[in-house]
């Protein structure tokens, strides 16, 4: 009996997350994806068949895919019926034609590898970097006034600033697209770390202190967990921020990248590249948002429950 | 033994919260502190807490200083101040993390049992009424079973009603193991309900200014006449600690200190 009921309450648990995540997944390919008629047919078919209980918890997201699919119904129709030729604008079944050509050659698969391949080093080094001196500034007071006004001003420098330099000092391979990422990236960890380790509850630190636990014990059991939340806020931030620098970047001179592919779009008149390019990015941001989100969710499910309660 | 010898903190803003403030408390005893807000009270409890350390005089729990916290010493503050991200059995055994697994776990469910809460053991601390919270935090704060436990107006955020369910199950839960209690409080029927002896303080600087023994035998009768008489001696201690003409009980040492200066 006694075994049995944790498992349960596990069960139904992870049952409405999934269920959550299905409904927070339909919200955010309505908002981010108002150009993939593809995607949102797809959502909407898994919903549909939903018992008539839960139709009223589908029906309002649904409801916000209503607009975009039916915009590019419409948009297809026009340019189906030859009203317009959809060259600046091609209809959705073409963008979807350009996505299936390009990732049939194989050409679609580079520039999504050589992407990702900047956004994980940027994004990496951002967070690492960010992470080390956003907790050494909340941790240690001296170091926080060495430290923060310098990074506070280099903050206040628009980040695209840097490409020059980056590109004087890093040449104009890898290492400067890279670099740029990793600046995108660094300051909202940074602060998130600090904010979230100055706002650690003093009154939660002094519960460790009565059970005499050591500096490391101290961090791992009490100042880690309660950083946590705010940390995975600061890292979608980054991450936010990392795929508008690797765009950036890419678009200053790439030969391969996602990047590159809306700028040779552009130059050789290819509107349909420029859309499948603009999707693959919305469909890759919105994937590393999702696996942050469920690589955290474990270790949350504390608030989880708490915004259970408030929902009820 | 407890003993507090001449404990005095003055904060680096200049204010006097404590002055010279002396007790010897007796192993397995409920000492009561009481007095007006400001009167240094809870000033008091985090010397002997260790969290704060005393600016002049001295903590001594059986012969061993107290400079920092100590593991006979275990402490419950107004709020439960529970770890949000442990289940309400992590959070009773959070003090155990030396012990085997197996052995922690036996313990944290008899401790869950004794509070009553076992069917709460997997639920989350913000799930937990504040009555429920605390019971926890008490749990959590008797599990190592400390040789003294010090509480910091622990029931004064609860309603009537839980407050009294709560300290008669603290009494009950002391029976088990008779710690050292040294209770802060401002609550008159909470000190003479639970106290073996109450210590009234007066402010301005934080000073001990009277002490009544409660010999009442337990459990207590809260609408007996004498525990009104003895609701009324505390109540006028506290009303004559207001008044500067009256002299502090330790007067007569302070004094004699003066003449030795």
């Amino acid at each position: 009996m006694a075994g049995s009921s944790p498992a349960m309450t596990d069960l139904e648990s992870s049952r409405r997350s999934i269920r959550r995540l299905a409904i927070s997944i339909g919200k955010r390919l309505a908002m981010a994806m108002t150009v993939d008629l593809p995607a949102l047919e797809r959502t909407e078919s898994v919903e549909s068949p939903a018992p008539a209980g839960r139709l009223r918890r589908y029906a309002r997201p649904a409801l916000g895919l209503l607009l975009p699919v039916g915009l590019a119904l419409i948009w297809e129709f026009i340019v189906w019926r030859g009203w317009s030729n959809g060259r600046l604008l091609p209809p959705p079944t073409r963008v979807f034609a350009t996505i299936v050509e390009l990732g049939r050659s194989g050409e679609l698969t580079r520039h999504i590898a050589a992407t990702l391949s900047r956004m994980a080093a940027g994004f990496g080094l951002g967070v690492i970097a960010g992470t080390l001196l956003g907790a050494i500034s909340g941790y240690w007071a001296l170091a926080r006034r060495l430290l923060d006004p310098t990074v506070q001003a280099l903050r206040a420098i628009p980040s695209l600033a840097w490409v020059p330099l980056f590109i004087l000092w890093l040449g104009i391979f890898e290492t400067s697209k890279v670099a740029l990422i990793a600046a995108g990236v660094f300051f909202p960890v940074y602060l998130g770390v600090m904010g979230a380790i100055l706002s650690v509850d003093r009154k939660i630190v002094e519960v460790g202190r009565i059970f005499r636990l050591s500096g490391p014990a101290m961090i791992r059991r009490i100042l880690l967990p309660a950083v946590l939340p705010a940390y995975v806020v600061a890292l979608r931030v980054g991450l936010g921020l990392g795929w508008m620098f690797v765009v950036a970047a890419e678009l200053m001179g790439a030969s391969e990248g996602l990047g590159y592919l809306l700028l040779d779009g552009q130059q050789l008149g290819k509107p349909a590249h420029i859309l499948a390019a603009i999707v693959i990015f919305a469909i890759l941001g919105k994937a590393t948002d999702w696996l942050i989100e469920i690589a955290s969710a474990p270790f949350l499910r504390w608030q989880d429950a708490f915004r259970q309660i408030g929902a009820t | 033994m407890l003993i507090l010898d001449r404990i005095g903190k003055i904060y680096p803003n200049g204010v006097n919260a404590l002055e010279r403030f002396s007790a010897e408390i007796r192993l397995g005893e409920i000492v009561a502190v009481i007095g007006g807000s400001g009167c240094g009270k809870s000033t008091l409890l985090r010397a002997i807490a260790g969290l704060d350390r005393a600016t002049s005089g001295s903590v001594t729990l059986d012969d061993v200083t107290i400079s920092a916290p100590h593991a006979e010493i275990g402490v419950i503050f107004q709020e439960p101040r529970l770890l949000p991200w442990l289940s309400v059995a992590d959070n009773i055994g959070f003090g155990l993390s030396d012990l085997p697994a197996e052995v922690r776990r036996e313990k944290v469910a008899r401790a869950l049992a004794r509070v009553g809460l076992t069917d709460k053991a997997d639920a989350w601390p913000r799930e937990l009424s504040g009555g429920q919270a605390q019971r926890v935090a008490i749990a959590r704060a008797l599990v190592p079973q400390p040789e003294v436990l010090l509480l910091d107006e622990p029931f004064s955020a609860l309603d009537a009603f839980t407050r009294r369910d709560l300290q008669d199950h603290l009494l009950d839960l002391w029976a088990d193991t008779r710690p050292t209690l040294v209770l802060v409080t401002h609550d008159v029927d909470e000190a003479v309900v639970l106290a073996d002896r109450v210590l009234v303080m007066r402010p301005r600087p934080g000073r001990l200014f009277a002490e009544i023994t409660i010999n009442l035998a337990r459990p207590r009768d809260r609408n007996s006449p004498l525990f009104a008489n003895f609701k009324r001696r505390v109540l006028t201690a506290l009303d004559r600690s207001l008044d500067r003409s009256e002299p502090d009980r330790d007067a007569k040492s302070t004094t004699g200190e003066a003449m030795w200066w």
